[in-house]
């Protein structure tokens, strides 16, 4: 038991929790851009994991290099935010039923091409991921850059005010001549650069692709954008939470506590249940979140 | 009524080529394929049976999706309510003493399917009648700590030893088959029809489904007609846990008589694309079953040519099709009718 | 020299299903000039002004601004072209400050981030200028109602309008505040703008438009200089025949205290104080009406009553029973009924049918054995009523959402009255967005359950609707009752005056020296 303590105010522990909580923070974000705008985003799930997947194929198929996997990830994370902005702000599809069929989409889509590929359902082969040190990791300084950036774009640009009027009141930015569904599309957009890239991560910090590999991060994820009451920065902080969960989650299993190995790995479910119950009465949501738009 | 058929037809035509393009990809021919899979469910007496199997299950997780969606509801956790009421309907079964009547074990086997999914659905009802918690997101968590919470189970007391699967019920607990050159499918199919037809009366005839309804469409207009809102969702979230937890009675006591660990993977899932094509209505959602049966055990059989998981493509792909297109529809109507 | 007229439209057509909202209506407006255009509700103007703005799409027709044919109309082009609309049901975003809204679509920037202090400053300026009295760092969801509509006439100025259209601005006024708006607008007109002013409130109309042009059905069909011009003339023109004004009644004989608010404290929405203290005794065979501007505390008091709201202190009693705390199910049952201020949001299920809306918080009355509702009852309790209450279309089984407001409204009466055991009527709003032939059949239904012996409570932002129907006033300001008036007070001639001012708490007023309680409680 001390050990395992111990070890949780490591240094070590502290990067694993930073590395964990990356592709956490990163939907999160993209959850926040897109909830602001008036889209309740279930389907960061579904992006998260394709853009794992396209990330493992452009690792192996370029041999490691991860600017190839950072462009086939982007490119098919925005690709599935495309099809759901498609859906719901197009069509205006029920946002939630939309984003579970993608996400139902992207978890039967990836094992599908992981056979055409690589013959196998379950694995891709081994990738060259990032290698071992997370600070002389440039793409860790660059999220961390997006973070500032996308806290600046929301409450300081002139398409982060649009965006934050659309979500609470698209009618009233309509007879200012705001283009609601426009809007809406670019920030979904926004959200698959984000989520993607957060898949990237989830990718390349492993050894390979996993069918299923996201895991459930992406609804995680929402659960931090409400615990951050929809702000760019608070809810990064948030998903330092489930990082830490997810972290504790892992060590706890290599130590001996007693605790059946199943019901650990329940641990961050369950803390997101109590986090949401503890935080929903408290935070303001987008007045019109899950609302379609359309003009007369 | 027509127009809905319409839009369904549409959407079902998208799906077709969107799976054809899939199918293409991988070299085979779409026409093949499809042929193939019609002629190993519908073309043959197994394989009608095993439709059937597939389908019973699937009536019972679209009436459970779409109980919850008629008051304003998304139940995502079909999968966590009906592994846990498989689980415990197996339980329940190999607990009880042999020479209790067939009857009386089988009913009591799925009753305690049915409360063990609708303590999960229930669960999600009370958080979020009570902290305002989305349920989307708790029944999704609820699905993950479920197969945690079976699998400890089953492994630290109820698996037997190196299986993942539980011990065998007693033949008194078993269902009859309905035959079909030996496939799988049991009485249970009765049970589910009967659920259907009894969630349609409740809905329509009695006065709390009046309620409920009321609650779905304007949940203010039936709070100021004196109806309960905490109640109704707490309800509504346990009808449709329960209806998902009797699935047990399909694959346990009518097929493999034991819980084993992923019996029934995926099923709860489709129940959305099921509630979703059936639009919710009962008679349409047995029709959505079949439909969705035949695909799944069709995929079974395609599997040599293309990979199952095709299955699960065409789903989503129709559950998107679907929303696009009545959402499409019901905005022309709207844009049609008056203003405030 | 510009083309003399500032907006112009030709054959504007629109019609939404089976409704025709405007059918080939013309319309000139003059520059520098207030141009009132008048209907009752349902006649169709807020949808020809929408037209004009570009927020509606017409189905045919021509939109001239300033003497250039606007083809493919849409805002952008309206605002760029000097044209504002203020609209009736506020389009500002409660989240954002009062600077964030007005410039929201045409944003300052330097280097690329949003510059919000010069635009502070310039509608400070423009604050100053016309009288507004604006702040342009506060939020706007924290503003009262008459601040919130002084921002959107704002939010026009600052992007250099000239033309401006109000929706039926003083809905949400005091009497003294729509003198307020008056003198704005007349300033803005000496300026140069033009003003175009949707209305059905007939004095106002009198007290400052030029000219005035009066819609019915959709069709435009009257157009009168407003020098000389009289109310009746305008009502005959919008209603095509004579309204009875007054309505007969007998004097009240009122009897047994029906319903009984105490010391009632309530907390609102955002967590403010909506009422603190309320007392009320409505007696059997009385109306006792309460004006009160949105936004003092009338939706909660309703709220409170009927049980849709919990009470921090304070007791509720009908008939004798306290049902404080008890739920809207068992108040129903103890002899109250509901008429809410906005039917789409409380009273109606729209997807339902005439016969399932009929009987909506009444259901439990009409099961058989095992809870299963009775049809038989249901359809024979639905035309029985449709009959009494002339609901059209007389089809039970229609379904409510295509109905008229006035016809949905009547449904909602009927339902309320036809209530067993009813000692309590609670009408908030009973004739917003009604037509007068509805609204005279309302009224009168008001009447018979008072003789009949109901206490009615009547809650209305229409201070004449007020002061035909009540027995007395209670005057809500700031979530207190401030003042009572009596029937011979309420007739006198400098009652709406009175009434006005009690309504924004300068009541007494000020040259008796004792400033007022309500005064006090604003500070």
């Amino acid at each position: 038991m001390t050990e395992l303590l111990l070890s949780l105010v490591s240094v070590s522990f502290f990067v694993q929790v930073l590395r964990i909580t990356m592709p956490y923070a990163l939907a999160a974000m993209g959850g926040v851009v897109s909830e602001r705008a008036g889209v309740v985003n279930i389907a960061l799930e579904g992006i998260l994991l394709m853009g794992a997947f396209g990330a493992a194929v452009g690792a192996y198929d370029s041999g490691g290099s991860v600017v190839v996997a950072v462009g086939y990830g982007l490119a098919t994370g925005v690709g599935t935010a495309g099809l759901y902005a498609l859906a719901v702000v197009t069509f205006q599809a029920d946002q939630i039923v939309s984003g579970v069929a993608i996400n139902m989409l992207a978890y039967g889509i990836t094992p599908y091409l992981l056979k055409v590929f690589y013959n196998s359902s379950s694995n891709s082969p081994p990738i060259q991921g990032f290698g071992g040190d997370l600070f002389r990791n440039p793409m860790f300084w660059g999220v961390l850059g997006l973070v500032v950036v996308v806290q600046v774009v929301v409450t300081r640009t002139r398409w982060g005010l649009r965006v934050r009027a659309i979500g609470d009141h698209p009618e009233a930015a309509h007879t200012l001549g705001v283009s609601v569904n426009a809007i809406r599309w670019q920030a979904v957009l926004a959200s698959g650069v984000l989520a993607g890239l957060g898949g990237v991560w989830l990718a390349l910090s492993g050894s390979s692709f996993v069918a299923g590999m996201s895991a459930g991060r992406g609804y995680i994820a929402l659960a931090a954008v409400i615990m951050g009451s929809w702000r760019p920065v608070w809810a990064c902080a948030a998903s330092l939470l489930f990082g830490f969960a997810e972290a504790v989650e892992n060590n706890l299993q290599t130590y001996d506590l007693g605790i059946p190995n199943e019901l650990i790995q329940a641990f961050p479910y369950v803390l997101t249940m109590v986090a949401l119950a503890g935080f929903i009465g408290r935070s303001r949501a987008p007045g019109h979140l899950g609302r379609p738009f359309s003009a007369r | 009524m027509r127009r809905e058929a319409v839009t369904i037809g549409i959407a079902l035509l998208v799906a077709a080529l969107a799976g054809s393009l899939l199918i293409a990809y991988v070299g085979k021919s779409p026409l093949e394929v499809y042929g193939l899979l019609l002629r190993s469910t519908w073309g043959t007496s197994y394989g009608f049976g095993q439709v059937l199997f597939k389908s019973t299950p699937l009536i019972l997780t679209g009436l459970s999706v779409a109980v919850a969606f008629k008051v304003g509801l998304f139940n995502i956790g079909a999968e966590g309510q009906l592994a846990a009421g498989s689980f415990v309907t197996a339980l329940c079964g190999a607990a009880l003493p042999a020479a209790l009547p067939g009857p009386l074990t089988v009913a009591l086997c799925v009753l305690a399917g049915m409360l063990a999914g609708a303590a999960l659905a229930g669960l999600a009802g009370v958080l979020k009648t009570r902290y305002g918690a989305h349920e989307v997101i708790n029944t999704i968590m609820l699905n993950f700590i479920a197969s945690s919470v079976i699998l400890w189970a089953g492994n630290a007391h109820f698996f037997v030893r190196y299986t993942t699967h539980t011990t065998a019920i007693p033949d008194s607990a078993t269902l009859s088959h309905l035959g079909f050159t030996g496939s799988a499918a049991n009485t249970s199919l009765l049970l589910a029809l009967g659920l259907a037809g009894a969630v349609a009366y409740f809905f329509n005839r009695t006065r709390r489904g009046f309620e409920w309804r009321a609650v779905g469409h304007n949940p203010r207009a039936a709070q100021n007609a004196g109806v309960r809102i905490g109640g109704v969702v707490i309800g509504a979230m346990a009808m449709s846990g329960a209806l998902s937890g009797a699935v047990g009675a399909n694959y346990v006591l009518g097929y493999k008589g034991y819980y084993e660990s992923g019996i029934g993977s995926g099923v709860g899932v489709m129940g959305i694309a099921v509630a979703l094509l059936g639009r919710n209505h009962p008679a349409g959602i047995v029709a959505a079953a079949l439909l969705l049966g035949t695909l799944s055990h069709g995929g079974l059989a395609v599997a040599e040519q293309v990979p199952k998981e095709i299955v699960q493509i065409l789903q989503a792909i129709i559950i998107l099709a679907v929303a696009c297109a009545s959402a499409y529809r019901a905005r022309r109507a709207r844009l049609a009718g008056a203003p405030a | 020299m510009g083309d003399p007229l500032a907006l112009e439209l030709r054959n504007i057509s629109k019609t939404y299903g089976a409704v025709v909202a405007n059918r080939d209506v013309n319309l000139k407006v003059e520059r520098q000039s207030i141009h009132a255009l008048v209907g009752e509700n349902g006649a169709g103007k807020s949808t020809l002004m929408k037209i004009a703005y570009g927020h509606v799409r017409p189905d045919a027709g021509e939109i001239w601004i300033k003497g250039e044919r606007v083809a493919r109309h849409a805002v952008a082009q309206s605002i760029a072209r000097g044209v504002g609309m203020v609209h009736q049901h506020f389009m500002l975003i409660g989240a954002l400050t009062v600077v964030e809204n007005v410039v929201l679509g045409q944003e300052p920037r330097r280097r690329g981030l949003l510059d919000l202090e010069r635009a502070a400053a310039e509608i400070r300026a423009l604050s100053q200028k016309f009288g507004l009295d604006v702040d342009p760092d506060a939020r706007v969801e924290e503003l009262s109602v008459g601040q919130q509509q002084r921002v959107e006439i704002v939010k026009v100025l600052w992007r250099g309008c000239d033309v401006v259209i109000l929706d039926e601005p003083t809905a949400v006024l005091t009497p003294s505040e729509v003198r307020d708006l008056f003198a704005v607008l007349r300033g803005l007109v000496t300026d140069g703008m033009t003003i175009v002013l949707i209305t059905h409130k007939l004095d106002e109309v009198l007290a400052i438009a030029n000219r005035v042009t009066v819609m019915r059905r959709g069709e435009r069909v009257a157009e009168y200089d407003a020098h000389g011009l009289t109310a009746d003339q305008i009502v005959h023109a919008m209603v095509g025949r004579p309204v009875e004004q007054h309505l007969d009644r007998q004097p009240a004989k009122p009897g047994e205290p029906m319903l009984e608010v105490h010391g009632l404290h309530v907390t609102g929405a955002r967590g403010t104080q909506a009422l603190r203290g309320v007392d009320l005794v409505v007696r059997a065979g009385e109306i006792l009406g309460i004006a009160g501007v949105e936004g003092n505390g009338q939706t909660e008091l309703v709220e409170a009553i009927v049980g849709l709201r919990g009470v921090d202190r304070g007791t509720v009693a009908i008939r004798g029973t306290a049902v404080t705390g008890a739920s809207v199910a068992r108040r129903y049952a103890a002899g109250l009924a509901h008429v809410p201020e906005d039917r789409h949001d409380r009273a109606l299920v729209l997807e339902y049918s005439i016969q399932d809306n009929l009987i909506l918080g009444q259901q439990r009355d009409f099961v058989g054995a095992f809870d299963v509702l009775d049809r038989g009852r249901v359809r024979s309790h639905a035309d029985r009523l449709i009959a009494e209450f002339d609901i059209r279309p007389p089809v039970p089984t229609q379904v409510v959402q295509g109905m008229s407001g006035g016809n949905q409204q009547k449904l909602v009466v009927a339902r309320e009255l036809s209530r067993r055991g009813l000692a309590v009527l609670i009408c908030a709003q009973p004739t917003r967005g009604v037509d007068i032939g509805a609204i005279e059949a309302i009224h009168r239904r008001m009447i018979e359950a008072r003789d009949r012996g109901l206490a009615v409570l009547l809650l209305s932002a229409e201070l004449s609707e007020l002061r035909a129907l009540s027995d007395r006033l209670a005057v809500l300001y700031k979530g207190e009752i401030v003042a009572t008036l009596d029937r011979e007070q309420l007739a006198a001639d400098d009652a709406l005056d009175t009434i006005g001012a009690m309504m924004t708490g300068c009541w007494p007023p000020p040259d008796t020296g004792t400033g007022s309680r309500a005064e006090v409680a604003a500070s």
